[in-house]
């Protein structure tokens, strides 16, 4: 019964953390982070020369250091002044995601530190990505950032988003509200990569909207080791002819415990949702539960979960499907299993020793380059993957 | 090239090979035959060294090396490869990089291969995933045409795979045997002269495969012993003319 009690999610004292006096000073140029910082925020996605990205959003603790827009049709702000810019943003701020959804919407409700507000004009094609990192130095930081997107008519985005914490960080919690609106033929393509820390807590509460015809594609990496992570990002496909699809990439060293899903509520006739998940476990538990809803016609969603337990460790996959009208058409495919020795030897045969053949097999098996990540975030995606390759076998 | 001396093999605990001698000398082909279930597959699984073959007595030699209990990656490295019958799909590996892996550290031109087993456009799917025999066939001719081992271990290369795609397989399993038909540009006559050298051991049951390569020699398997040697087409003839059981009786 140990095995069960492994499973039980750790629980969150908000208490232990200091969600006060983490205001950082500013920088004009991410260059002038430290080297050891600037390789944290690499890894996470960042790239410091900004040479190809539309904008940048960097926040660490508790408050914004550096933080602009480079490119025509995109507006990058800090939540803050955009909430005093746009009176409030009544039609977005907190309209998404319900405030007193549980202890941690309500505490990032109370204070707000920061976070970053995105919005594209109107047809505005954003060529490059705006970058964004949520940093976190220091030990018993609590930080409550709150994002909102919004992606107006026919205007295409590309968001990565890091978040990550400097090596020496013992123990942190990280609340993150993100609300995210695709106006009609809106696109936004959103990347996150997580690389928390062996202590740290994990609590996002994340929620997008889209209307007619938008696209919404969520990327979710997660590969370094988290104490405990549990989110469930949902995304309402509202308007007719729009899309939706998660796809995450999960690893779960010993000591991680990661609760991460997704769920679609297909809402309008002509819209399609895809959830895609692969988890890795080498020790540490995963619970991927995953939901399509389909409450109009036609429509169509399709989820996938599949889990690989390399040595040790727990994969929890819950994959849900719900119709609630006839003539949906959901559909899942679900696997928890281990590498087959067959294709180990047929990897052999080729000259490729156990070592090699495994982690080739476990790359194919995560297939980040369906993702059609930019160049150089795929390398730093890659070098991720070699690190943690070396705790795997 | 190789030699098998006294070699006894169990699969799941039960006996398969008993007592196999046989030597395949440098550029030869020969062809193994003999009725299902009789132990062929086991013998090219036992020679390229995979899990669960356990040899219990006997010695194999390659290239005057003793590879009886090495890893199957250490004698595809010496230079023995294998096309598979029913290879395993791996999930989000492209065909492409495959063939690369099979290059090894050596240059390869993989759509250059592509194109000469009629591939390119299978190049970007996941190796094997929704294959059609022919399909698997040339795949794996690809892979060995990149790896381009010194001793080929084919099994049943005509299995599956229709007239058309016959004659494809037949010329290109030829040119890996014995290099290209002519000369092409860029290829040394010394490099010519060293794919002579490249040995065979093709199993089939039809002979399909005997109309496009040269093969010399040829052997029958029956219940775990080989039964004799003779020329491939005539040991061809008496199985088709008597079957195995008279085969076997016959000819040794
Ligand atoms: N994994 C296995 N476990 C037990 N018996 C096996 C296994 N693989 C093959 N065999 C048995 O070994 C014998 C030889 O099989 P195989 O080498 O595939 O013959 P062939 O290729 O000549 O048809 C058969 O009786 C078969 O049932
Ligand atoms: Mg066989």
């Amino acid at each position: 019964m140990s095995q069960l009690k492994k499973d039980e999610r750790k629980r969150v004292d908000l208490g232990k953390y200091s969600f006060d006096n983490g205001e950082q000073p500013g920088i004009k140029d991410l260059r002038q982070l430290s080297e050891e910082d600037r390789r944290q925020l690499t890894m996470a996605g960042m790239d410091i020369s900004e040479t190809q990205r539309s904008g940048s959003y960097l926040h660490v603790n508790h408050s914004k250091v550096h933080c602009k827009a480079t490119q025509k049709g995109v507006e990058v702000l800090d939540i803050k002044e955009a909430l005093d810019k746009y009176d409030g943003l009544p039609e977005y701020y907190w309209q998404a995601v319900d405030k007193d959804k549980d202890e941690f919407t309500r505490a990032a409700a109370e204070k707000i530190h920061g976070g970053y507000f995105i919005r594209t004009s109107k047809g505005a094609k954003i060529k490059h990505p705006v970058q964004s990192c949520l940093f976190i130095k220091g030990d018993n930081v609590g930080q409550n950032v709150h994002n909102i997107i919004i992606v107006e008519e026919d205007s295409e985005l590309q968001v990565i988003t890091g978040c990550t914490t400097s090596s020496n960080v013992v123990s942190a919690l990280h609340l993150g509200i993100s609300e995210f609106y695709i106006k009609k033929g809106g696109s936004l393509t959103f990347t996150m990569v997580h690389n928390w820390g062996r202590e740290v807590m994990v609590r996002p509460r994340t929620v997008c909207i889209v209307e007619e015809d938008g696209v919404f594609v969520n990327n979710y990496i997660m590969m370094m080791p988290v104490s405990s992570l549990q989110s469930y990002p949902a995304v309402f496909l509202n308007g007719r002819g729009a899309t939706g699809r998660f796809h995450s990439i999960l690893v779960a060293p010993e000591g991680s415990h990661i609760d991460s899903g997704n769920k679609i509520v297909l809402n309008a006739p002509d819209t399609r949702g895809e959830i895609i998940a692969r988890t890795i476990t080498t020790g540490g538990t995963i619970i991927a539960p995953a939901l399509i809803e389909g409450n109009a016609v036609p429509a169509k969603g399709h989820l996938e979960c599949k889990g690989l337990i390399l040595s040790k460790g727990i994969i929890h996959a819950i994959p849900e499907l719900k119709g609630t009208v006839s003539g949906v058409e959901l559909s899942h495919e679900a696997a928890v299993g281990k590498i087959a020795q067959q294709e180990i030897e047929y990897l052999m045969a080729r000259g490729l020793d156990e070592e090699q053949a495994t982690s080739t097999i476990v790359r194919g098996f995560m297939n980040v380059d369906i993702m059609g990540l930019p160049p150089e975030l795929k390398a730093s995606i890659d070098k991720t993957i070699e690190e943690t390759e070396k705790d795997m076998f | 090239m190789l030699t098998i001396e006294d070699l006894y093999v169990k699969v799941g605990g039960k006996e398969i090979l008993k007592g196999i001698n046989l030597h395949i000398d440098e550029g030869e082909n020969y062809i193994l035959f003999g009725p299902n279930g009789s132990g062929k597959t086991s013998l090219l699984m036992t020679l390229m060294g995979f899990d669960g073959y356990d040899v219990v007595q006997g010695r194999i030699i390659f290239k005057g090396e003793d590879i009886t209990h090495m890893s199957p990656f250490e004698r595809a490295r010496l230079g023995i490869g294998m096309s598979f019958q029913r290879p395993p799909t791996i999930q989000g590996l492209k065909t492409r990089d495959m063939v690369r892996l099979c290059a090894g550290g050596k240059e390869v031109d993989v759509d250059q291969l592509a194109q000469e087993v009629n591939f390119t456009g299978l190049l970007e799917r996941d190796i094997n995933a929704g294959f059609s025999g022919g399909e698997i066939k040339r795949s794996e001719l690809l892979q060995l045409m990149a790896q381009r081992p010194s001793l080929v271990l084919f099994d049943e290369p005509e299995s599956g795979v229709d007239l058309e795609n016959m004659s494809l397989i037949g010329r290109i399993t030829r040119s890996i045997l014995d290099g290209p038909l002519e000369p092409r540009n860029g290829v040394s006559m010394k490099e010519l002269k060293s794919r002579h050298q490249i040995s065979g051991l093709i199993i089939t049951h039809t002979g399909y495969i005997l109309d496009y390569i040269n093969a010399d020699r040829g052997t029958v398997l029956y219940e775990g012993v080989l039964c004799c040697v003779a020329r491939p087409r005539d040991i061809l003839e008496h199985i088709s003319k008597y079957g195995y059981k008279e085969c076997v009786r016959c000819l040794s």
